[in-house]
């Protein structure tokens, strides 16, 4: 069962960068990275869970203990998402950008029009 | 490099990826466990500080730095896109054409929930140290109320309620402020970005010191980045028409 967090977390990665590899288009290409993003975020939780342990947020009905899911982890994949959420919005201006200039979104016609 | 060449060289490397990712997870500790070293020295700091949300204490107070880093990559990502995107000398900027057919059912919600999401997104900012959010989360769902805005096929009342200008102050203040409070911790000796505020009393609103003060700035940082973001993909899409399209509509 553990494992399979852990397996989901590298399928996503490889998947995501299949998918940008074979993209025809540069914005597909842009939400494959986001899914290769997203096996970071599983693999960070999938570190820091623990069987029957409760969020690291005490309300007054959870008196502060230890036994909670580790939140360095979690704080670190809200940088992970922010910071994904800022490469999308940048990839997908230069994607619009590269659309203006070239008129394709293919990356191997870029490549074509580069001579 | 032909695409059948390219999938070739990818499935050897993903292949080498998943052995050394495997090799990597056989000598991890067991899944599931509780033996998570990091946690059992983050959990007693945040409860020493009178944080009860120990992801914030993470995120504000232990390793705020890390988030002063962040929010220069949203600043920075901010105005990278806006560069990208300004109007090239072959564009001409236009005022934006109204919108198609909208619902009604579509306006009423967006108007009904306009005001609803603003005060969920100010909640969850001011809430940040005591239940899950803060002002990342919070900042997000602000950007959101506006853009319903947008969803109700009112652009020019979004523009009006959005003047660009003050958005780009907030975003840049805010992320200044957010440095200048790690400034007043170095001042009062107890180093940069510290928790030196009163800590109030344990899952009160006043607790946890510095955290909701940093977490209502990055909301603000968050906000009106998001905000500023938007309007250039916005202007982009709604308000500029490339020269080439003119002369044929012409």
């Amino acid at each position: 069962m553990g494992v399979l967090a852990y397996a989901v977390a590298g399928w996503l990665v490889i998947v995501g960068a299949l998918g940008m590899l074979r993209s025809r288009n540069l914005v597909q290409a842009t939400v494959a990275l986001s899914v290769a993003q997203s096996g970071t975020y599983v693999f960070l939780l999938a570190i820091g869970y623990q069987w029957s342990a409760t969020a690291p947020v005490f309300s007054s009905g959870s008196p502060p203990t230890n036994q909670v899911v580790d939140p360095v982890v979690q704080a670190m994949a809200l940088t992970d998402i922010v910071v994904s959420a800022m490469v999308t919005a940048l990839l997908l201006a230069l994607t619009i950008q590269i659309e203006k200039t070239h008129r394709t979104l293919d990356p191997d016609e870029l490549q074509r029009l580069k001579g | 490099m032909n695409r059948r060449a390219r999938l070739s060289v990818f499935g050897l490397g993903a292949a080498g990826l998943a052995v050394l990712f495997a090799l990597a997870l056989a000598g991890m500790p067991d899944f599931g466990t509780s033996d998570h070293p990091y946690r059992d020295l983050a959990v007693p700091a945040a409860v020493a500080h009178d944080t009860a949300n120990v992801v914030s204490s993470v995120n504000f107070d232990q390793r705020a730095l890390d988030t002063l880093g962040e929010e220069v990559i949203l600043l920075s990502a901010v105005v990278g896109a806006t560069a990208l995107l300004r109007p090239t000398p072959h564009e001409t900027q236009r005022p934006p054409a109204p919108g198609g057919r909208v619902l009604d059912g579509t306006i009423l919600m967006a108007y009904l929930l306009l005001p609803l999401t603003t005060l969920i997104g100010l909640d969850v900012v001011v809430h940040g140290h005591l239940t899950p959010g803060g002002g990342f989360q919070g900042g997000v769902v602000l950007a959101t109320a506006l853009h319903l805005l947008y969803l109700a096929g009112r652009y020019e009342s979004l523009a009006r309620l959005r003047p660009l200008d003050w958005y780009v102050w907030v975003e840049g203040s805010s992320a200044a402020s957010f440095a200048g409070i790690g400034l007043v911790g170095l001042g009062l000796g107890s180093g940069f970005l510290a928790n030196v505020a009163p800590h109030g009393s344990f899952q009160n609103l006043l607790s946890a010191g510095t955290v909701p003060i940093l977490n209502v700035v990055t909301g603000g940082a968050v906000a009106g980045g998001a905000v500023v973001l938007l309007a250039q993909f916005l202007n982009q899409a709604l308000g500029t028409t490339p020269q080439a399209a003119q002369k044929s509509a012409g």
